[in-house]
């Protein structure tokens, strides 16, 4: 009986863990929206207004992406429908994890404030997006940006 | 000297205005909503050589016999803009050139407070503040 009750706990504690989870990392997305929209005005108080689309993800790629990471995104890919991938080969929040298959699934929880971050800096710059990411190499990930027509 | 300062979400509505108490107030946020139609005429610049749209500042609206309406366009599509006495001559273009910079920076201070909520109306006393200390203002 002890052991009945016992083992139903700990299944509900596993879902919650899950759940939580997905709260988390949804909260962190939004922390880093709301980061990604300051930093913005900041960085953009001095240049020149943007062209296009391009003008502004490779603004991101460059400009944005170095006065965070001290780095630039080291590939920009897009299929000029509003998908756009950048990889980034040595993302600094992942490079003092081990590289290997190690801690792969805990990736995600590190580069969902990034992820937030993107996509509040493109809000801000009049751009509505998704912003998703994955790794499969550590520390390379790839952030994908789909933008939404409004 | 500047007798109506206003920040305009890119959305076209005030998240701040502020004019000089004495004058019709209803008079300033019309004024500055009328000039809303032109800011979007530069920003979309049609037939315009590419050296002026990428500059931030806007530079003269449109004069009326009363005021003269300047404004000046961010990255991020807010749009600030400033009335002024058209009897005060001496208010040079530089002049004007550096009030908006400082609005700038203060909105910019407020966009980065992380208790301010992104299209809200401004409140911060810190922004009013900056505002009084403009050359030639209120």
């Amino acid at each position: 009986m002890e052991d009945g009750r016992m083992r139903v706990k700990c299944n509900f504690s596993g879902d919650q863990k899950f759940l939580e989870n997905g709260r988390c990392v949804s909260k962190l997305e939004s922390m880093g929206f709301r980061v990604g929209q300051g930093l913005i005005e900041r960085f953009t108080k001095d240049t020149p207004r943007f062209k296009d689309e391009l003008d502004v993800m490779k603004f991101i790629c460059k400009d944005f992406w170095t006065s965070v990471f001290k780095k630039q995104i080291d590939n920009l890919r897009t299929n000029h429908q509003g998908i756009y991938v950048l990889q980034d080969n040595k993302f600094r929040l992942l490079t003092h994890l081990s590289a290997g298959k190690q801690y792969l699934e805990h990736a995600p929880k590190f580069l969902a404030f990034t992820c937030g971050l993107v996509r509040g800096a493109l809000s801000n710059l009049g751009v509505k997006s998704i912003v998703t990411a994955e790794v499969s190499v550590m520390p390379a990930c790839k952030f994908q940006v789909m933008i939404q027509k409004m | 000297m500047a007798v109506c300062i206003a920040v305009i979400a890119k959305e076209n509505y005030p998240l701040y205005i502020r004019s000089v108490p004495t004058q019709g107030e209803l008079k300033f946020h019309y004024t500055v909503h009328t000039s809303l139609d032109v800011v979007e005429e530069k920003i979309s610049g049609v037939g315009k050589a590419l050296a002026d749209q990428r500059e931030l500042y806007l530079g003269l609206l449109y004069p009326t016999e009363d005021y003269k309406v300047y404004g000046y366009v961010t990255n991020s599509k807010v749009k600030f803009v400033i009335v002024v006495d058209s009897s005060n001559t001496s208010l040079r273009d530089n002049e004007i050139r550096s009030m908006f910079r400082k609005l700038h920076n203060s909105f910019t201070d407020v966009m980065c407070n992380p208790f301010y909520n992104p299209g809200d109306p401004i409140q911060s006393k810190g922004h009013q503040t900056a505002q009084t200390h403009l050359p030639g203002n209120f």
